[in-house]
């Protein structure tokens, strides 16, 4: 190996992991804040992904039909919780959020998606439709067990992750599909050339990760998701709804998701479920920065997207147990460490 | 009395029938989800076109779904035969689940006809029939393209599957024969999101053309991923990348990719001479009217083609036994041996108790991406 074969794979590293590490902070943060391992996290790229080839294409994605049906069974349960309660006041609110919005949301969009517009505005109702998706999987699945153990909440995430890929194949087929770069430009740095796509790629998870340290630092809601990541009972005790909380993290979770769908999406081939596989190397990349905190998460991944990258070019028959295998001496580590903690002590 | 009477005739009258018409009962298990989706669509969607009688008896289809896992298939096999009495087996779409039905064949005596191309000896694999081409029938076509145009290095790179495995190895068969050296064996799998290792290991290696061993469009990620490199010799794929979301996917950075494939892809424009052509034509315009333009593909062809080599051998078979029964089921696998130039859309097929697919150079033409469309190479 060369210098400049090197630099290729440092480049190429990078851009993985850069992903990687997104989605290793939206693993870790919907873990913290709701205990849920969160499976589905990688339909959301597929999501995004799929649905920005089509609307350029100038087709519908099928997008639409389960964010209103999704949005649509949210509002029974929460509608038919309020009656319940006589609850009347917040009849509107739900009505606002999980019927007229994502319903607003679809007719836009098929209204859009023949008219091929501007690929900026595509990605807006990309956002638009995959975001919102988020806090309703949550309202659907994961709300009503709030409090289970973790073992549950990890079988939930799992049926939701077959469902959503299930759904995904009905209303994307089983062929890859691929977008078109947002720039097809290509810089020279030494011998190097570096595509804008993977510099936008970097550049756009650093600004998420700045973005998500803002958050969390400086607005309420960022500490009340802080506070109910840190203790669940004492940050309802001072006040803070944990439903919202946990809504919220999904909302960031579907954010962090499209957008890396977004960005993969003229990198790469994506089928409909190929983003569980990028999810999973996104849960692998958390659990090498220990499953603990934000930064050792997406330093791991970045070491994960490395690996691979590195792999690829000496075994690539092996790349994916080179990859896989990397995990098992840091579970070790981590089970000779910490001490053992009951499920139930909350 | 009256009741018992009139259900002891109605039960007389419905066992009369079933052995007056006795159909005969074709089982499929296919993958139409999981990650052979993309091709098990296709074959599946090939039975809604099949015909309801072949030989001049009716034909029964049922059709279970695998979800593209051998342990699946295998399970809905051996279901379709000690349930529902299948007089035939068809599927599935990926090597291993093959592999698995033809053991479950074997085990129970049903002949049956393979819709990928498993490389099995007749003599141990004495009721499974292999529709599709032989890869290395396939790769011959490349291999003789190559030698033609000078290839002395080949560089390959394929899906870490059995598929990949399966090219490779019909790729370094002909090296020999047609004078080149395979000199990477890289692999990726589908659902990666980057080759750049595999291709810079080509590169650095400096072959004259490069082989892709994937499928679909998965094909087109190494291929892409060479030419942003500014690799600059001919890249060679296989029969199960030749589809139109392959170019659609690839868009003008796969012009110029070379592929085998059956006659079936371009019927229009083979010569009015070739025995395929009407076959291929008639199925071509029949699935495309059903499932859209440009939706032509190899796999909804294997189906085809063993929907009618069955159709070939059924009058043979029913000359000796019912259907419905292990004679039939034993002289259908006799018939099978025997049948003499069945027409289908992939080729003409003779196959003989030492060759159990048949066919020969007539099944394989090559195609080159052309301004967006796989072209017929003359």
């Amino acid at each position: 190996m060369n210098a400049d074969i090197f630099l290729w794979l440092v480049q190429d590293g990078v851009t993985n992991g850069a992903i990687y590490a997104l989605l290793a902070l939206a693993l870790l943060l919907v873990f913290a804040v709701t205990r849920v391992i969160f499976v589905p996290q990688g339909e959301f790229i597929t999501y995004a992904a799929l649905s920005l080839s089509l609307l350029e294409a100038g087709r519908t994605p099928g997008t639409i039909y389960i964010l209103a049906v999704g949005g649509l069974a949210a509002a029974a349960i929460d509608g038919y919780a309020a009656l319940r309660e006589r609850a009347w006041r917040r009849l509107p609110r739900i009505a606002a959020l999980y019927i007229v919005l994502p319903l607003a949301i679809a007719f836009l969009v098929a209204w859009a998606a023949p008219r091929k517009l501007d690929q900026w505005i595509q990605v807006l109702l990309v956002l638009a439709m995959v975001v919102p998706l988020g806090p309703i999987v949550y309202r659907i699945a994961f709300q009503p067990l709030a409090n289970a153990s973790v073992l549950v909440l990890f079988i939930v995430s799992m049926a939701v992750h077959y469902i959503l890929s299930g759904l995904s194949l009905v209303f994307f087929g089983g062929e890859g599909l691929r977008s078109s770069p947002f720039w097809d430009a290509r810089f020279k740095l030494g011998v190097v050339e570096i595509s804008a796509q993977s510099l936008f790629v970097v550049a756009a998870s650093l600004l998420l990760i700045v973005g998500l340290w803002l958050l969390f630092e400086h607005s309420i809601y960022g500490k009340a998701l802080r506070a109910t990541a840190i203790n669940r009972v004492g940050a309802r005790l001072v006040g803070i709804p944990t439903a919202l909380t946990g809504q919220l993290s999904f909302l960031l979770a579907a954010f962090i998701g499209a957008v890396s769908g977004i960005l993969i999406s003229s990198i790469t081939t994506l089928y409909y479920d190929t983003g569980f596989l990028i999810g999973l190397k996104g849960f692998v990349g958390a659990i090498l920065g220990g499953m603990a905190s934000y930064p050792l998460a997406a330093a791991g991944a970045l070491v994960l997207g490395l690996l691979e990258s590195f792999s690829s070019f000496w075994a690539s028959a092996f790349k994916e147990v080179i990859v896989f295998t990397s995990i098992i001496p840091m579970l070790v580590w981590l089970s000779l460490r910490s001490r053992h903690v009951e499920e139930d002590e909350e | 009395m009256n009741r018992s009477l009139a259900i002891a005739l109605l039960a007389a009258g419905a066992l009369g029938a079933t052995a007056a018409h006795a159909d005969v009962t074709v089982g499929v298990t296919l993958g139409a989800t999981g990650p052979g989706a993309s091709l098990g669509i296709h074959y599946k969607n090939a039975f809604q076109l099949m015909p309801k009688t072949l030989g001049g008896q009716p034909v029964k289809y049922i059709i279970l779904e695998d979800g593209s896992d051998a342990t699946n298939a295998g399970k809905n096999a051996r279901k379709l035969i000690s349930e529902d009495n299948v007089d035939v087996i068809m599927g599935s779409n990926g090597v291993p689940s093959s592999l698995q039905i033809a053991q479950v064949a074997t085990e129970t005596q049903t002949p049956y006809l393979c819709l990928t191309p498993i490389n099995v000896k007749p003599d141990q694999y004495k009721w499974t029939f292999s529709v599709p081409q032989p890869t290395e029938l396939m790769m011959s076509a490349v291999a003789e393209h190559m030698k033609k145009h000078g290839v002395k290095t080949v560089g390959f790179i394929g899906f870490s599957d059995a598929w990949g495995d399966l090219m490779y190895k019909a790729t370094e068969h002909w090296a020999q024969k047609y004078g080149y050296k395979v000199v990477t064996n890289e692999r990726y799998a589908r659902a990666d999101t980057s080759v750049t290792g595999q291709v810079l290991k080509i590169m650095a290696a400096n072959p004259d053309a490069v082989v892709v061993g994937g499928s679909g469009t998965g094909g087109a990620l190494p291929h892409i991923a060479l030419v942003d490199r500014g690799y600059k010799g001919t890249i060679y794929h296989n029969h199960g990348t030749v589809n139109a979301e392959f170019i659609k996917v690839g868009g003008k950075k796969v012009e110029g990719a070379i592929a085998p494939t059956g006659p079936l892809i371009v019927p229009e424009e083979l010569p009015a001479s070739n025995p395929v052509k009407k076959v291929a034509l008639d199925f071509t315009t029949r699935y495309e009217k059903s499932f859209g333009a440009g939706s032509r593909n190899a796999f909804a062809g294997y189906s085809a083609d063993a929907v009618h080599l069955l159709g070939a051998a059924i009058p043979a078979a029913m000359k000796k036994a019912k259907p419905g029964t292990p004679q039939f089921r034993a002289a259908l696998r006799d018939a099978l041996e025997h049948v003499k130039n069945v027409v289908g859309t992939h080729g003409v097929y003779n196959p003989t108790p030492e060759n159990h697919n048949g066919e020969d150079e007539r099944a394989r033409v090559l195609v080159r991406v052309e301004n967006g469309k796989w072209r017929l190479m003359k």
